[in-house]
Parts: C-alpha cells; structure tokens; sequence
C-alpha cells in the first residue's frame, strides 16, 4: 500500500497545472470566481480547449480519443481542474451518451456522433424521467411505434437539463407495451429540430431556468438512430446510471468550495474580529472536511478496486450518496455564513449585470445555489433509490 | 497509488483470521476472559511464535520491520475475533516505548522477552484528573541518593495485574500541565510502595489503578532522559490510536454482517426483517459508516511516517470518525437486534462494549476534533 505521488505523477500534476495557467481563458475564469452564470458559448470555448489537447473525454478507450490515464492520473486532473475553477462541462454527450454509442452503438452511429461529441458540435440533453415516471423510471410510458423505417414519438419528458441548448436528446422509450415493464424500454437518439418536439422551461425555487419539459407529438425519428436491439433500453439505462453516479459526488470541486468557505469566514466581520472565531461554526466546518476527507478516500478505493475489476459497479451509489449529502451540506453552511446577506434575491441578470451587488461579492450567490442544490439528492436516481440498489446488490438484501 | 496489500500482509492477515477461526470461539473466549488474568498466556506465546507481537520493532530489536499498515492488518483483524490478549497495551504503548528510548539493557531484560511472548509489560500514564491531556501528569519523582522516589496515582492500568514491571510518567520538574518536565521510569510491580486495586473492565478487558507510595526506583530504570518523555508518549499513544482506530474497524465489519445475518433469519409479520425497507435503508447506512471509517483507516496508515502534522491532522480525523462511526454502527446494530441484541447471550453485545471503549479511548471525538481544528 502506497498512497503517495511518485515522481512521474508529480510532473503530471505540474503539466496539467501549466496546460491550466497558460490556456484558461481569462474572461471565463473572471465570471466563474464571481459566480456569473456562464453561456454556452462559455462552455463550448473550453470543451474544444480540452478537446483540442485530447484531454476531454478522458475516461473513453484511448482508440477513441480517451487518454489511456491511469487513475492516480485521472485523479489528479480532476483535482487540478476543479482548483483551478474550471467550467463545469455538460456530462450527457462525453460522459453519458458517448459510452452509450461506443459500446452498444451501430458504426454508422459511432462515426457520425462521437467526433461531435468530442468537438462539441453536437450538445446532448437526457430524455429520461416523465411527469409520471420519477424514481419509477420503468413506468415510463413516452410511446414509439415503428412505422417503415421510422418511429413516430409522442409523450413527455421532464427534469430535462439544458434542453434548451442541447442539439439532440438521447431518449428511454416504450417500444413493447405488453410484457414486464423493462422489457418494453428501448433507447432512442433524437434531433431535437425535428417537427414536433417542443421545449418548455421550468423555473425552479432559485428563480433559474435550468430544467424543462420536452413535448413530442408524432416525432418521426429513423429506425437508424435505435442503439441496440428494441427492449435494451433498460440494460443501457443501468449501464449508464453506474456511470453517471461516479462523478456525480463532485469531491474536487468540494475540497475547493470548502477552501473557499474557509477564506470567506475571514472576510466576514463579526463584532471586532471574524466568523472564523466563533468556533461552534468553524467545527461544522472541520467536520464537514473529515467527511470529505473520507469520502475523497471512499472514491479513491472505489477506482482502485475498479481498475482492478472492470466496471463501476453499486458502490458507486455509495459515492452518489455521500457526495451529494456534502454538497448540500456545504450549500447550507454557506448560508449561514452569510447570515442576513442570503436574503436579498438576486436573478441571473442580477448576478452578470454590473452593477455592484447587495452585500459582499461572495454573498449574492449562495442562497440560490442552496435551493438549487436541493437537487442532488433527488437526481441521478434519489438518494432512497441508491439505498436500494446499496440493500440489494452489495448487502444482498 | 496502491491501496494493495503485499502477499504478507495477506499471509498475515490469512494467519490471524485461522487462529480466530481454531482457537478463539466465544466459549473459548468466554474462558480466557474468566481466567485471573483476564486472558491466554498459551495464545499470547503463540503470537510472540507467529511474529504478531514483533511486528512493529526493527529487526535490531529483535522485530520484523513492520509498519503502520503491518500494524492495520493485525488489530483490524484481531478486532475481528474481538481478541483480548493486551496488544495494544504491551506492545503498540509499552514496546514502542521501550524501542524508542531503552538502553541496550532495557532492551534485553524487557523488550526482548516481551517480544517472544514471555512478559507483559504495562503503561501507567492516566490520571483521575488528566482526561486525555498527555501532559498533565501529578504523579511526581524526586531524586534520591541511589535513584528516584516516585508518589501518585494511575488510572485504568490495563493488564497491570498480569505485568511484572510497569512504565511509569511521573513529573520530575514544571507545572502539573507542561510538555517538559515528565520522565518515564520502570517499575517493579512488586516493589514496596506500589499497590494495585484491580477491576474487570466493561469490555472484558483487566485494568487497575495503581497507588505509588514512596516507591524507590534505582537511576537505571529511567527512560531516555530526564524531563524529557513527553514526546516519546505522544508517539506511543498515536500508534497505539492508529491501532485501536483499525481494531474498531474490524469491529464494525463484523457487527454489519452479524446484523445482516440476524435480518436474514428473523421473521416478523410473516417477513424476514432484512425484507422491510425502513431497516435496509438503514443497514446502508452503517455500511457507508463503516467504509467512511475504513478509507480514512488507510488514508491514516499511509501517513503515519510523513511530517508530524499530516500525521496528526490524519489521526484526528481517524479518531473522530471511529467515534461518529462506531456509536452509529454500535447502537444501530443493538437496535437491528431487537430484545435479543441486550442480552449477555448474543455476541453482537460484546462487540458494541468494545466498540463504545474505543470510543472514548486515547481521546473521544469532540477531542480529536479540537486537536483537528487546532491543527
């Protein structure tokens, strides 16, 4: 057992952190340090920044443009990313449709779409809950019927993030509606200009539009653009959870969002001194940073005995959990930080406009973060849904 | 980085687990636990003869070379079987000191045949008043013509009553709490002076409190120099954490699957209980409480030999997981039991004692975080 840096990871690490420095584009870091909601052209500009230096889809099988890192390696990019402030990107093309198509796409699929995904051309959204369909996601009942060489959608997605940006959606559809309701799901590429599909915004508690409604009424999408056989489409849909929980406990950006707290409890004045000497909230901070410590740890086991043993598997529920409940955590010790500065409501306009703010800088942002962030626990499969894949798959329950 | 195990470690941990396995059922260990010292001298023998016991000291010392994950590996299984033979106190406290500052004779007359399983030796260093202060000692030495005059008293001996010789800290200059100042002596247990009042501890274990009464030691039984002991204590105790932090972790697995396997058996409303989501949900929870404790184990042993303040920073959030951790997982699994999980009967029992004194051992959680914040 050893948990250190050699000296090859060392030069890594300085490599990754030089690449940072010298081709972070200043204006994107400047609206992420204020907590500027950024466009897409924002986003795309460094996607095609990582792209262009073949460290975007870092995770892919190295043929396909993956790096081929080892974990220690991955580890270490990601921690050095999130330090930096780097943009968030968009995990449904690279993370989640991208895997889909290479291992269980047709090569016409492959050749058209993992290039786009890679340069960013093509922006993917997630077509998966439905107004009826939550936790219970194989109750979905968006219908495809074959008709010649086509399908003819109808239904509704909903919770669907940034469809009103995303180029094509990756859809669950119900193929078979007779036998178990599994067997009946099968998975659906979809180009979101064809006739019939319309986006609606929901507006969420912090006031943002982030997620939408996504209609189809008789959408005619090509037989061709089915990945796998009809009725696969919950084999995929599993697949892809395991994938899509392992990011999704977010440590790196933690580790420096807690950095960042610690630094703001200096600044915020408290009688003659600051936050940071009211020590019954510095030690909700020290064990918040224990639990992410061993969490961070938690992550890093699970890699390793990944590496060593193919797939993630249900532990990743396990780092779904824990992550998200920091997440929240820290969210709401931001808050209280703050104090009465939570209070005023500031828009997304409000946060990119110029004129100054109401209270400190640090101030505007943390009280819709907190309500947006409610979120985690209830996405990528709800917190209750992890503790039963947990009880059934690794307890054996 | 590599979380591995080398195919040693795996041997050793393979061994202890067999031992276990043959010659420590719980009616076995009922009986060692019964017996007037509270534990096994043939079973300790065989550990000296197995390379347990010298697993943490040089090969100068008659040792193996080991280090803290060689240590992980024998007390997060030795938590497993809930051993109580005195590893801890004898060889992760007392021969860690003895490594640290005995004198090529010291070594030979106490360390050596503490090695090979001859002799136990224990550690004398609480105080009624101390808590988990290292440094707050009363006990005091004053020099005498021919060595040293001890006075005071010791709290929660463990195993004195089966130690020959005792190490003893006693103030021999400064103030009740300073750093400086504390020295550390051997002391015949037989010696005019010393008087013991043994107990039973509430995990099984033997402790006493020992009374020094004018006890006159000679200049040889000082340890290292004078005054300066503390931090040879400190290490001592941050080993003997790093240990008790890896037995609870032993510990904690082995509650989580009892619990799971008593779920699996017991029927209520026509259902096994495991089948009742309520109480699934909450054996994850240990589950995830027991693998936040073992990642911050390992993170732990990895960094026991950096710089002192990664190395405390670890400790202390080690420490304070294992109390978060094993009052969650240890009631949690008494409450999974049911009625049964009270009774003297089930072993889930015996296991939620000893998990609930490593809580408050070498300091509790709201210490460790103090130390944490302060670091």
């Amino acid at each position: 057992m050893n948990l250190s840096f050699s000296k090859e990871d060392q030069e890594f690490q300085q490599e990754v952190r030089s690449f940072i420095e010298q081709n972070y584009p200043s204006e994107i870091k400047e609206k992420q340090d204020q907590g500027i909601p950024l466009s897409k052209e924002d986003t795309v500009k460094w996607h095609k920044i990582l792209n262009d230096k073949g460290w975007l889809a870092v995770n892919w099988p190295e043929e396909l443009g993956g790096t081929g890192w080892t974990i220690t390696q991955k580890h270490i990019f990601q921690n050095e990313l999130a330090a930096a402030n780097t943009p968030t990107l968009m995990p449904f093309g690279v993370n989640m449709c991208g895997p889909v198509i290479y291992t269980f796409g047709s090569d016409e699929q492959k050749e058209f779409h993992l290039p786009k995904i890679l340069n960013g051309d093509i922006w993917w959204c997630q077509g998966y809950s439905e107004p009826g369909s939550g936790s219970d996601l194989a109750s979905l009942k968006t219908k495809a019927e074959k008709k010649g060489d086509v399908y003819v959608v109808n239904g509704a997605k909903t919770w669907t993030t940034l469809a009103q940006h995303a180029d094509w959606i990756f859809c669950l559809v119900r193929t078979d509606g007779s036998g178990k309701k599994q067997e009946g799901i099968s998975f659906l590429l979809i180009d979101m200009k064809t006739p019939g599909v319309e986006v609606k915004p929901i507006i969420t508690i912090d006031g943002t539009h982030e997620v939408n409604m996504v209609y189809f009424d008789n959408v005619e999408v090509p037989v061709t653009n089915l990945v796998g056989e009809e009725g696969f489409g919950w084999s995929i849909a599993k697949f892809l959870l395991a994938h899509e929980r392992t990011g999704i406990a977010g440590i790196p950006s933690l580790k420096r969002e807690l950095d960042r707290l610690r630094d703001i409890t200096t600044q915020i004045q408290v009688g003659e001194g600051s936050l940071k000497d009211d020590a019954m909230f510095m030690s909700k901070l020290d064990r918040l940073e224990i639990k992410l410590t061993a969490a961070e740890y938690t992550e890093l086991r699970t890699l390793a005995a990944m590496s060593a043993g193919g797939h993630p598997g249900p532990e990743s529920s396990i780092l779904k959990i824990l992550g998200t409940d920091l997440q929240q955590e820290l969210s709401d010790l931001f808050v209280e930080a703050v104090g009465y500065y939570a209070h005023p409501f500031m828009t997304e306009e409000d946060l990119a406009s110029n004129e100054s703010r109401i209270g400190p800088d640090f101030a505007a942002p943390v009280m819709p973060h907190y309500l947006n962030y409610r979120k985690v626990s209830i996405y990528g499969g709800s917190n209750e849904i992890q503790r039963n894949v947990i009880a059934k798959a690794v307890l054996g329950l | 980085m590599d979380f591995s195990l080398t195919e040693e470690q795996q041997l050793l941990q393979d061994s202890i687990n067999q031992f276990i396995e043959r010659e420590y059922t719980f009616d076995d260990r009922k009986k060692f636990l019964d017996s007037e010292k509270g534990f096994n001298e043939e079973n300790w023998k065989t550990f000296g003869s197995l390379g347990w016991l010298g697993m943490p000291f040089s090969e100068d010392d008659g040792g193996y070379n080991g280090g803290p994950v060689d240590v992980m590996v024998i007390m997060e299984n030795l938590g497993k079987g809930l051993i109580v033979e005195p590893y801890v106190p004898s060889i992760l406290l007392s021969g860690k000191i003895l490594a640290d500052l005995g004198s090529d004779d010291q070594k030979s007359n106490y360390l050596h045949p503490m090695i090979s399983g001859e002799k136990i030796i224990s550690f004398a260093y609480i105080e009624p008043q101390s808590r988990f202060n290292l440094s707050d000692c009363l006990t005091k030495a004053t020099v005498s013509d021919d060595g040293y005059v001890l006075d005071g008293y010791k709290a929660l001996v463990h195993n004195a009553s089966a130690s020959d010789t005792l190490i003893v800290s006693a103030r021999t200059s400064g103030n009740q709490c300073d750093e400086k100042g504390i020295s550390l002596f051997l002391v015949d247990a037989n010696a005019n002076g010393v008087s013991l009042r043994n107990y039973s501890t509430i995990d099984g274990g033997k402790a006493s409190e020992l009374t020094l009464e004018n006890v006159t030691v000679s200049k040889d039984s000082l340890l290292g120099e004078i005054d300066e002991g503390f931090s040879t204590i400190d290490n001592a105790i941050d080993l003997a954490t790093l240990g008790i932090c890896a037995e609870a972790v032993g510990i904690m697995g082995k509650m989580n699957e009892m619990t799971l396997e008593y779920t699996k058996t017991r029927e209520q409303f026509e259902q096994k209980l495991s089948q009742f989501q309520a109480l699934q949900h909450r054996m994850v929870d240990n589950f995830m409480h027991y693998e936040q404790s073992k990642s911050l184990l390992v993170m732990c042993a990895a960094k026991m030999n950096d710089n002192t303040e990664d190395k405390k920073k670890a400790l202390a959030s080690l420490k304070y997981q294992i109390g978060l951790s094993g009052k969650h997982i240890g009631e949690e699994s008494i409450q999974l039991h049911g009625g049964m999980g009270v009774t003297d009967e089930m072993h889930i029992g015996h296991y939620f004692k000893r998990l609930t004194t490593i809580r408050t051992l070498y300091g509790n959680s709201d210490y460790h975080l103090s130390n944490y914040a302060s670091l």
